[in-house]
């Protein structure tokens, strides 16, 4: 089958973010960046595939700015077959991109589409699940296991109350948990392969879709500070104060 | 200018966060309630009771994304707002539908300032967004657990819709944490177990702790990764949000995408063997030592202080 991994590139989450003091949004320059863990588990379930003979071709594609570069040579290197740079400029929200996305399935089919389930920037979690509508494809999100079972998969999701399987047709969308896999280090040859693996750059101008947010950002402000506490000497005093909050709270 | 909130509800029982759902919204206009799913009468009847909803309206759904969420689709047309709980299920549909609606979402809401007008977390919640959506319709996942319950006490109509979806996925099995403990997103206390429980035998210490104060039980993905708690119990930017009255914290050192699960935490307490674990630095009360003798005498110790729940 042939697989299409979308791919995002955001600050690296080991980054502690700050909030620009006027106000208009995270400070981004000057910031590591790397791709959204999330991504890195989808590109490795797909080049898992791949290795257990279901993956014909797997193409990555990343929205963003030219340097959105380094996070598909990273795929490209960890196994993919070919990258594709929609370039903007842009912070798009999430339903631009998927719209996007809908065109590069239209023009690509690929059979599957695979996809974090959320972007550690904007936390969103939206993207698989509006690509999913706008292909009219059934859809299986936080996925922590991937089976092929003849033209359809089996994937267990993770929800709030434990774990389910879905039994999803093809061709479909899944969005990748972290338990999914331990996503590969690419070994220097493959990064070096990488480089002459096609790459194509395209406008996302290109595409004739209306890109422009339907919501305003009026501020980003950064959260309450909590301050520190007390330290206490011995499990005597800590049952003390929980038996104080306990009776508090009896007492609303 | 209408609502339409759609429940969650779990073998058999509505959530606790519709009830707060339904009371984040309640001055956004009249609130009709959804109940999607098979045999979901009993439910129904819990949610008309629930203040501010004027009508119930039950449809039969195959609980299935692709399936639910043409259910929802049918209904949009008469709503101004759609509604859920960031849960689980909540997060997997409602995106679905908006696209569909040609409508971008507002998700994870922590707070309504008013009918178009809501603030959001990103970054894991060390940023906070302030939007405005101006859009003709609004799509709308909220965050229950920075919610107060609405009160109960009605009695509104149930009107049962004639429905029939054919969804291509479909739901072939459901493996649960069995578990008698409170439900994690909206309880009041909450004990949390780290990687340094060493196994699942020993993350049974953090167990008879909650069961002792009446708890929820709450756990690190690292925890979670190693086997010694169910997924389910992640609490984190990936796993649950959080925010009771008191959470107790134990062998967890408070990376970044953990606090993001309990920053609306009102009281936090720390065990931890390291002093300048994060999560220490940030809790009211702290107490630094190995966790396998103090939580055996801390139980010891509330049972001296008459601490039952
Ligand atoms: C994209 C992404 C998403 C993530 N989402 C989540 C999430 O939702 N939730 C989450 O929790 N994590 C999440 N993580 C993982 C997170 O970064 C940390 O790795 C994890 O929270 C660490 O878990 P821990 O505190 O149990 O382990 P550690 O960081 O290893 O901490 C163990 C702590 O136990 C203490 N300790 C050790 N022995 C003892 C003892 N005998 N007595 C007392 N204290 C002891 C140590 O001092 C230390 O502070 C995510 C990571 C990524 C990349
Ligand atoms: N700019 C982008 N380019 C490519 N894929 C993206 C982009 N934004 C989001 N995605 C995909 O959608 C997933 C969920 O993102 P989000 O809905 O923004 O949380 C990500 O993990 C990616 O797989």
């Amino acid at each position: 089958m042939k697989i299409l991994v979308a791919i995002k590139r955001v600050v690296d989450h080991n980054v502690r973010i700050r909030v620009r003091p006027d106000g208009t949004g995270v400070e981004t320059s000057g910031v590591r960046m790397s791709m959204n863990p999330f991504c890195k588990h989808a590109v490795e379930a797909a080049v898992q595939l791949g290795e257990a003979g279901h993956g014909d071709e797997i193409v990555v594609v990343s929205i963003g700015p030219k340097v959105a570069n380094d996070v598909i040579l990273t795929a490209l290197a960890m196994g993919a077959h070919r990258g594709i740079l929609i370039e903007t400029d842009a912070e798009l929200e999430t339903l631009a991109i998927a719209k996007l996305l809908a065109k590069v399935v239209a023009e690509e089919n690929p059979d599957l589409v695979l996809l974090g389930k959320q972007a550690v920037d904007d936390d969103s979690n939206h993207v698989g699940q509006m690509l999913a509508a706008l292909t009219d494809r059934p859809q299986a999100t936080f996925a922590s296991a991937i089976t092929v079972n003849g033209a359809a998969l089996d994937v267990t999701r993770e929800v709030d109350t434990g774990t389910e399987v879905v039994s999803l047709p093809l061709p479909a969308i899944v969005t990748a948990d972290l338990r999914l896999n331990t996503p590969r280090n690419a070994a220097l040859p493959m990064v070096m392969k990488a480089r002459s693996k096609p790459l194509a750059v395209r406008p996302a101008a290109e595409f004739g879709i209306d890109l422009a947010s339907r919501l305003v950002v009026e501020k980003v402000s950064p959260p309450a500070e909590r301050v520190a506490g007390k330290t206490v000497g011995s499990a005597g005093e800590l049952a003390a104060y929980i038996a104080g909050e306990v009776s508090q709270m009896e007492a609303l | 200018m209408s609502v339409l909130v759609i429940a969650d509800h779990d073998l058999g029982v509505l959530s606790p966060a519709t009830a707060r759902v339904v009371h984040a919204v309640s001055e956004l206009g009249p609130i009709d309630l959804l109940v999607l799913g098979h045999g979901t009468t009993d439910i129904a009847t819990e949610a008309a009771k629930l203040a501010g909803v004027t009508k119930v309206l039950v449809a039969d759904s195959p609980n299935t994304a692709d399936g639910d969420s043409l259910v929802i689709e049918r209904f949009a047309n008469g709503y101004s707002y759609i509604v859920q709980s960031a849960g689980s299920v909540g997060k997997d549909r409602l995106p679905r539908v908006a696209a569909k609606l040609d409508i971008m979402p507002v998700t994870d809401i922590v707070e309504v300032l008013g009918p178009t007008r809501f603030i959001r977390p990103i970054y894991a919640g060390n940023a906070l967004q302030t939007v405005t959506d101006n859009q003709a319709k609004h799509v709308l996942t909220i965050r229950a657990s920075a919610f107060r319950a609405a009160a109960t006490g009605n009695n509104a109509p149930i009107e049962t819709i004639e429905n029939a979806v054919v969804s291509a996925a479909k739901l072939i099995a459901q493996h649960r944490t069995e578990s008698d403990t409170p439900d994690l997103a909206t309880a009041q206390i909450v004990v949390g177990g780290g990687v340094a429980l060493g196994s699942a035998n020993k993350f049974q210490l953090i167990e008879q702790l909650a069961k002792k104060l009446g708890a929820a039980i709450g756990a690190t993905r690292a925890a979670v990764d190693a086997g010694y708690a169910p997924n389910d119990w992640q609490v984190g930017q990936t796993g649950k949000i959080i925010a009771p009255d008191l959470y107790i914290a134990i062998g967890i050192s408070g990376a970044l995408q953990h606090l993001a699960g309990i920053q609306g935490a009102k009281k936090i307490v720390a065990i931890n063997s390291d002093s300048e674990a994060p999560l220490v630095k940030l809790a009211d009360v702290a107490l630094i030592g190995d966790l396998f003798e103090i939580i055996p005498q801390l139980l010891t110790e509330l049972d001296k202080a008459g601490v039952k729940r």
